[in-house]
């Protein structure tokens, strides 16, 4: 079963909701692009129209003449926008600063995030981009489009914003890229009422959550991606759109141990969805894959000659359980000792299936450098079943996880700084849960071990001169 | 949809081409493309004409900014690969180039810089653009032991992935912040400020004229910044102080060995607008010496974990500084506790200066 939104989705038609006529769009020629000078001297930038690679230059310089050839009656911000960012851009080469003024506190009505001021500290020499807002706009699951919606959203950036975007920012939401504050009111009620689409999170609360493609187009995906993240995103609407966290938070899912959406350093929460039973084998594929019928790794080596394939060399030896083996002509997987690394699976995709008892692994804790170093998350639920409604999930672990940081979190202290400050043992008494090897790495190796009072015989109440009756002084 | 969560295999037919096929047979056509991730609306509907002539109407991004189109025969594979190539800016660069599968370098990871940002200690697209240039070859291949992962953040926040890449490129301030003490009191919440240094720098002061403000420790200061973020009355970027630090060995999957955390192996290359000569070459150089050396399946990380990073510096010709070593809490875990090691150059430096040897 596909997966579909519980709500209908607004069917939305381009040409019922389109703001710019094909005239209009079209309204360049090659030759003009060609010519086409910004306002501003631009060496360095233009230097970066050459070479192989899309060039961000070239591709602002066309939406400058589109805009300029539009006019300032089809625009709600200066048509020059684009030639402006250009402009500092260039100067911030020459100066090897930024000319982005610290911070800026916008936002819509409502919500207390999702709208990342900015202005440009030489608002006199580029006036088109004094304020230069990006809005972060709620992506749909793996980034899947239909030209209907994505031209829409086009029209109403070009007409209301800068036209400039990122497909997408880190964190997995569109970034609209520079407006002004009047036009975020407007933008918003756009989205909202005619577009059916919210904004992203920013600040002190749960950011956007994002997932790998999953079972749209994955043989290697556990568990339904993108369904959990929509799920998810939805269920948890208030703590997105409105900081009550002690800082930020996120969520992320991975529909297997390869990580496509890179939760596992990339979010507080990370979801990565594994099997409990046993690799799926096709012998007659595995044979196939000796015998050179069917390239490794889907052919992603294709480019340089690393010889035939030899499945002791490339697979038995590679695994890091060593769990694998062949007899005759069967390749054997001593299951229970695997660790579902994928790397066999990766090898031979043909010939080997994960499981089907599916589910999440839980890991948290993930963040980047500030403040205390950058961690991984830590493996905290080996196995969890993943399916609607997600109750097991959302009442057991992520609510009571959020609890204890809401309360015990410092400002600006991540989940992972928290977990380092009170240890793994508050957390699993946190989740209710009995300590596992898989917590660790290795047990620790200095035996400065807590102990509490009531786990200790006779307790910790002492009498010196008791002791003193056994022992003279 | 028809085949949601029923895929059997897949297969890369090429670079930038791959093959889903369903349990029920049918087959799904991908066609990667780079994207610049910053991108107009001009280049969106660009992309949308794309999609309504040979995919219905469909596109996706990647979780790597890439931009993919689906199709459902090999025969509309062809004209839209042909299609897709030769599209390009009136300055020539590709509009949307195949590749990005398999074995290769992919788009890479990265941030706002000075487009968009207040703490950049460099820019983004530029390097992004200059870097993808330099390594476009492979971009468009498959012949490296394993698919690398370049990642780029303008400052230490590492907004993405720089963390956790084969390659990470890193804009890095080098002087404390500048002490705006006449506004700082007025606009900043100093106990946060204090709060936000890593090291305690910073500490609680008054200016001569009575003003509350901060005064900050310089010799204990690594000028990551994170109380410019908190406080707009400490500024620290610099033309001449900012650079780029290069990391690398890092990774997210859980294939063969462990996710990891990217290392730093060059502390400092100058920021050189637009081109970055200095930063591309150490990309390449680091590139090319994995792609010589390393065992198939090998992530960088993974080489340089067996061949010791020692190796790694000498075969990547790359010199080894003290800024290398980790200063930071628990840095002795990152010392080397063991006699095993390989004689380098570097070795016999030190064996040589104690006059171990002549």
């Amino acid at each position: 079963m596909a997966f579909e939104p519980k709500q209908p989705q607004k069917e939305l038609k381009y040409e019922e909701l389109r703001v710019y006529s094909d005239a209009e769009l079209k309204n360049y020629t090659e030759e003009e692009l060609k010519n086409f000078k910004i306002k501003h001297k631009i060496p360095m930038c233009e230097d970066l129209e050459t070479g192989p690679w899309p060039s961000f230059v070239a591709d602002t310089k066309r939406n400058a003449l589109h805009r300029r050839k539009l006019g300032q009656g089809k625009l709600l911000i200066e048509q020059d926008v684009a030639e402006d960012l250009l402009g500092q851009l260039e100067r911030s080469f020459e100066d090897g600063e930024t000319h982005w003024k610290h911070g800026g506190i916008v936002g819509v009505f409502g919500y207390g995030g999702g709208v990342i001021g900015r202005y440009s500290d030489l608002q006199e020499e580029f006036p088109s981009i004094a304020h230069f807002h990006t809005m972060r706009v709620n992506q749909p699951a793996s980034k899947f489009y239909n030209s209907d919606y994505l031209r829409t959203l086009c029209d109403l950036w070009e007409y209301r914003g800068s036209g400039l975007m990122n497909f997408h920012g880190s964190t997995g939401d569109i970034i609209f890229l520079g407006t002004f504050t009047e036009q975020l009111e407007p933008i918003f009620y756009e989205l909202t009422h005619v577009l059916d689409q919210d904004l992203g999170g920013s600040g002190s609360n749960l950011r956007t959550p994002s997932c790998c493609i999953g079972k749209a187009r994955c043989e290697y995906a556990c568990v339904d991606t993108q369904e959990l993240c929509y799920e998810m995103t939805n269920n948890y609407q208030d703590e997105l759109h409105r900081p009550a966290f002690p800082y930020k938070f996120k969520f992320k899912f991975d529909g297997c141990p390869n990580c496509c959406v890179a939760s596992i350093a990339r979010s507080d929460m990370s979801f990565i969805g594994t099997w409990r039973d046993n690799i799926r084998i096709d012998q007659k594929a595995v044979q196939a894959y000796v015998a050179g019928e069917i390239k490794p790794n889907a052919g992603a080596h294709s480019g340089k000659d690393w010889g035939k394939f030899d499945i002791q060399k490339e697979v038995i030896g590679l695994c890091p359980t060593q769990c694998m083996w062949m007899e005759g002509k069967s390749l054997k997987i001593d299951d229970k000792e695997c660790t579902r690394c994928m790397h066999c699976i990766n090898v031979m995709p043909q010939a080997l299936r994960p499981g089907t008892d599916t589910g999440v692994s839980i890991l948290l804790g993930a963040k980047a450098p500030i403040l205390e170093g950058a961690q991984m998350a830590l493996l905290t639920i080996p196995f969890m079943k993943a399916e609607p409604p997600y109750d097991n999930i959302k009442e057991n672990v992520i609510e009571p996880v959020w609890e204890w940081w809401m309360e015990e979190g410092k400002n600006r202290e991540r989940l992972g700084e928290l977990i380092q400050r009170q240890g793994i043992r508050k957390l699993m008494e946190i989740l209710k849960v009995p300590a596992m090897p898989q917590f660790v790495k290795e047990p620790r190796s200095n035996p400065y071990i807590f102990w509490k009072e009531e786990d200790v015989p006779g307790g910790w109440k002492r009498d010196i001169n008791d002791y003193r009756s056994r022992h003279k002084r | 949809q028809n085949n949601y969560g029923k895929w059997k295999y897949h297969e890369i037919l090429e670079p930038g081409i791959l093959v889903h096929v369903s349990e029920t047979g049918d087959k799904v056509f991908t066609v990667r493309v780079g994207g610049g991730r910053f991108m107009t609306v001009e280049h969106v509907r660009e992309m949308c004409e794309i999609a309504d002539k040979y995919c219905g109407g469909f596109v996706r991004f990647t979780t790597r900014n890439n931009i993919e189109f689906m199709v459902d025969s090999l025969d509309k594979v062809q004209t839209l690969k042909k299609d897709l190539m030769s599209r390009k800016f009136v300055s020539g660069s590709y509009k949307f180039p195949l590749g990005g599968t398999g074995a290769g370098v992919t788009n890479i990871v990265h941030t706002q810089g000075y487009l968009h940002c207040h703490t950049p200690a460099t820019d983004a697209s530029s390097m992004v653009k200059a870097v993808m240039d330099d390594l476009f070859d492979y971009f468009q291949s498959m012949k490296l032991p394993a698919q690398v992962r370049v990642s780029m953040a303008c400052c230490l926040n590492m907004c993405g992935a720089v963390h956790c890449s084969d390659i990470a490129l890193l804009g890095y301030h080098r002087k404390p912040p500048i002490v705006d003490a006449e506004v700082l009191a007025n606009v900043c919440e100093i106990p946060l400020v204090i709060a936000a240094c890593p090291t305690a720098a910073i500490s609680p002061t008054k200016t001569e004229d009575g003003k509350k403000a901060v005064k900050i420790k310089e010799e204990r200061c690594m000028f990551c910044g994170n109380c410019y973020t908190m406080c707009m009355a400490l500024p620290l970027s610099d033309g001449q102080g900012d650079c780029v630090t290069i990391m690398a060995g890092g990774k997210v999957s859980n294939r063969i060995s462990p996710p990891k955390f990217s290392k730093v192996v060059i502390p400092a290359l100058p920021n050189n607008f637009p081109r970055f000569p200095e930063v591309c070459n150490s990309v390449k150089q680091i590139v090319e010496a994995y792609a010589k050396d390393a065992n198939k399946y090998e992530r960088i990380g993974d080489w340089a974990e067996r061949i010791g990073w020692e190796r790694f510096f000498d075969k990547c010709g790359i010199p080894f500084t003290e800024h290398l070593i980790d200063d930071y809490r628990l840095q002795y875990d990152t010392y080397r506790t063991s006699t095993q090691f390989k004689y380098t150059d570097a070795s016999w430096a030190v064996s040589k200066a104690v006059g171990g040897i002549d």
